[in-house]
């Protein structure tokens, strides 16, 4: 499964991916510009691999995964799906594609209505889709709390008597409820308390193992990043920066940014600590509706040359697998 | 770094419980005979996970809990020699926001929303610092800049909601900084910031640290993240300090089978391991309905053995300035001899 360099036909692949959100001003509503969150994704997920997605806040991680769902729709680019081309599908066959795709969010707590019991949360999508009813249904239903490592005599409680882990188990049952081929998973640990979340990485790995997952990752902590991604993909500003195996990116990372990004992450060990050096990066991240020109890290980037602000790097494959878009990556 | 350990400590902390009474006639034991030594220019990093009371512990030291719900039923927090649990109110309100700044873990819990930035960093300079308004203000400029606020000068008209998350974040702690504080308190200051703005904020700590001998209490629930950072390092778990050591002492030799998990839980930052699966610590933290007659950690250890439920383990040394609570001794294998 990891690093595999053979290569299959893709599960998933993004072609231009874009999303911009209109923004309004003054009573008659007009158009002023543009969030650009998403801006020309180029990737593509192979069967059964985990695909990493990192970034700084606002960078278009969300939104690039709820695109890919089509739970939105792009402005522009296409998104192709098991060889079908996805972008345009509208309500029935928007509805049939449902089931072979699902997200898992980061907040437990708000994604699972405190209103309903364990067992017609993790019910529901089967009863929508008329995948099982009545003796079927409630078996599904346990042998899904158990796969996630939950009793399921747990089935009839509500979500405020469990735990931030526990309660991310349940939004992973109900996201498995109807045999999804791909999931992205959201942050699904951003929210738990580091013993826990181990134990929801662990049960994520064992279900990707026994149901032949595969994953988009997205996640701002590089450290687990780089245990359960097979490859990686850095976003800045609504492009991706650079595109590796986990091993390729960790060792050798050819984007300044992505240097930057790996040269904050802890490491808990003091010896270490204490000989390695931070590269510290000036200023703010620009806002997403006026990114610089050129080279959208350029007014950070601590190498950059006019050039960069003049004109946009391409996406070029630097190595084998190995993809940068920066002028002086060699 | 580590000048540690050299001659009186600059707050002494000894033996702080606070509980919450709630609504229900219930009582929370949130905080359960907490000690510690801070010296200048020392970091301290504080570590545990959500609930086991590192927030509140650095509250009642400076009396920030709304009393009731919160009681102070014991201890002692010496700052400079003085007692700030027996501070009348006046006095305390000065040492807070002079000798003692705090970051806050909410970062629009401590800014006021109708109060420009520039009133909020200039008043406490001139109840604190007595400066007169123009000297206030120039040094409040000079402290934006210090944390990375362009054209800070002019920003000082702007309020809270004029500045993104990090920006905000960065006033904070520029308010914090304000009266030179002897010693800084920073409840978990950077984990709502971006990675590469974590890293300007900790670049700028550290250099303050070095510069000015300010010393740093800093919480976090991430042990990685202290690794880095801290010269002693203080584990909670259910509102009592588990373990304490000097930095080294405590990644090299972790006693407490709490920090040993939690070390495992963590995958490696060479990225071997992948595939295999993380130590991951069964069960849930403790909800502290009573005072600790056992050992917290028990239910979920799994070295736990009849003492362990039975009697709750004291903080004790095991090394030069390495301090353990737990009747298990890790590195023989066997309970320790009573
Ligand atoms: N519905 C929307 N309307 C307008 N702007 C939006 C909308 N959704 C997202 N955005 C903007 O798009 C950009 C990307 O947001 P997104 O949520 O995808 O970021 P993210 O990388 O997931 O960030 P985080 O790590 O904080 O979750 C942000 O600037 C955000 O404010
Ligand atoms: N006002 C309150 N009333 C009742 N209980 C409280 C109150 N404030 C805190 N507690 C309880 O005190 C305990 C310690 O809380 P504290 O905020 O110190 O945890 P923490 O270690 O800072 O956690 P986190 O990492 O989530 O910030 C918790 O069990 C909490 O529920
Ligand atoms: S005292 Fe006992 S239960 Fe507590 S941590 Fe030590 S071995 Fe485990
Ligand atoms: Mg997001
Ligand atoms: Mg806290």
């Amino acid at each position: 499964m990891r690093g595999c360099p053979v290569q299959h036909e893709p599960l998933l692949a993004v072609e231009n991916l874009t999303k911009h959100f209109p923004v309004m001003r003054g009573v008659l509503r007009r158009q002023v510009g543009a969030v650009q969150a998403v801006d020309g994704l180029d990737f593509a997920i192979q069967p059964r691999e985990t695909l990493g997605l990192v970034g700084e806040s606002g960078c278009g991680k969300s939104t690039a995964g709820r695109v890919i769902l089509r739970l939105e729709a792009p402005t522009a680019g296409r998104v192709i799906f098991r060889g079908e081309d996805i972008t345009r599908l509208e309500g029935e066959a928007l509805r049939r594609l449902r089931p072979h795709m699902q997200m898992i969010f980061q907040d437990p707590q708000d994604s699972l209505n405190p209103r309903m019991t364990v067992g017609s949360i993790v019910s529901e999508p089967l009863r929508e889709h008329g995948a099982a009813k009545g003796a079927a249904l409630r078996e599904r239903v346990e042998a899904l709390l158990e796969a996630v490592g939950l009793d399921p005599a747990f089935a009839n409680r509500y979500p405020h008597e469990f735990s931030g882990g526990q309660r991310q188990r349940i939004g992973v049952a109900r996201a498995l409820a109807l045999h999804p081929e791909f999931i992205v998973c959201d942050e699904p640990i951003a929210a738990l308390d580091v013993s826990i979340q181990a134990q929801v990485v662990n049960l994520l790995k064992e279900l990707q193992e026994r149901f032949g997952l595969t994953y988009l990752f997205i996640s701002h902590d590089l450290r687990m990043v780089r245990h359960v991604a097979d490859r990686v993909a850095v976003m800045y500003l609504g492009k991706i920066v650079e595109l590796a195996t986990s091993d390729a990116l960790y060792e050798e990372p050819l984007h300044p940014y992505t240097r930057a990004l790996l040269s904050a992450v802890p490491t808990h060990d003091p010896e270490r600590e204490a000989r390695r050096t931070r590269i510290i990066l000036e200023g703010d991240v620009p806002s997403p509706a006026a990114p610089p020109p050129g080279c959208r890290f350029s007014t950070r980037c601590p190498v950059a040359v006019p050039e960069c602000s003049r004109r946009e790097p391409e996406w070029r494959t630097l190595r084998p697998g190995h993809r940068v878009a920066c002028h002086l990556a060699e | 770094m580590a000048q540690a350990a050299n001659g009186r400590p600059v707050l002494s902390v000894r033996d702080v419980r606070t509980r919450f009474r709630t609504p229900g006639g219930g009582v929370v034991h949130a905080v359960n005979g907490i000690s510690f030594d801070l010296h200048a220019g020392e970091l301290l990093g504080v570590v545990g996970e959500s609930g086991s009371g590192k927030s509140v512990t650095m509250l009642s030291l400076l009396r920030l809990l709304p009393e009731p719900p919160a009681e102070i039923a014991a201890g002692q927090a010496l700052l400079e020699g003085e007692d700030l649990l027996a501070l009348e109110p006046a006095r305390l309100r000065r040492v807070r926001g002079g000798k003692v700044g705090f970051i806050f873990q909410d970062p629009m819990a401590s800014l006021n929303p109708v109060l420009s930035v520039g009133y909020q960093l200039v008043e406490p300079l001139r109840t604190h610092l007595g400066l007169s308004r123009r000297a206030a203000r120039r040094r409040a400029a000079a402290l934006l800049e210090l944390v990375g606020i362009p054209a800070a000068e002019s920003r000082l008209r702007d309020f809270p909601h004029q500045f993104s998350g990090g920006m905000r974040q960065r006033v904070m702690i520029a308010m914090a900084l304000a009266c030179d504080p002897k010693v800084l308190i920073a409840d978990e200051p950077t984990t709502a910031l971006d990675a590469t703005i974590q890293a300007q904020i900790l670049d700028l700590l550290q250099r303050l640290r070095r510069e000015r001998g300010m010393a740093i209490v800093w919480i976090t629930h991430d042990l990685g993240v202290v690794a880095g950072l801290a010269d002693r390092v203080m584990v909670m778990y259910g509102g009592q300090a588990v373990e304490r050591a000097d930095v080294r002492s405590l990644y090299a030799r972790p006693q407490h089978p709490y920090t040993r998990s939690l070390l495992r839980a963590l995958p490696r930052p060479d990225g071997g391991g992948r595939g295999e699966r993380l130590a991951s610590i069964p069960g849930q933290p403790p909800i502290l309905g009573r005072a600790p007659d056992s050992c917290p950690f028990a239910p979920r250890c799994a070295h736990a053995f009849a003492r362990c439920r039975e009697q709750n383990p004291p903080l004790a040394p095991v090394g030069a300035d390495h301090a353990v609570a737990c009747w298990f001794d890790a590195d023989a294998g066997v309970p320790r001899a009573a």
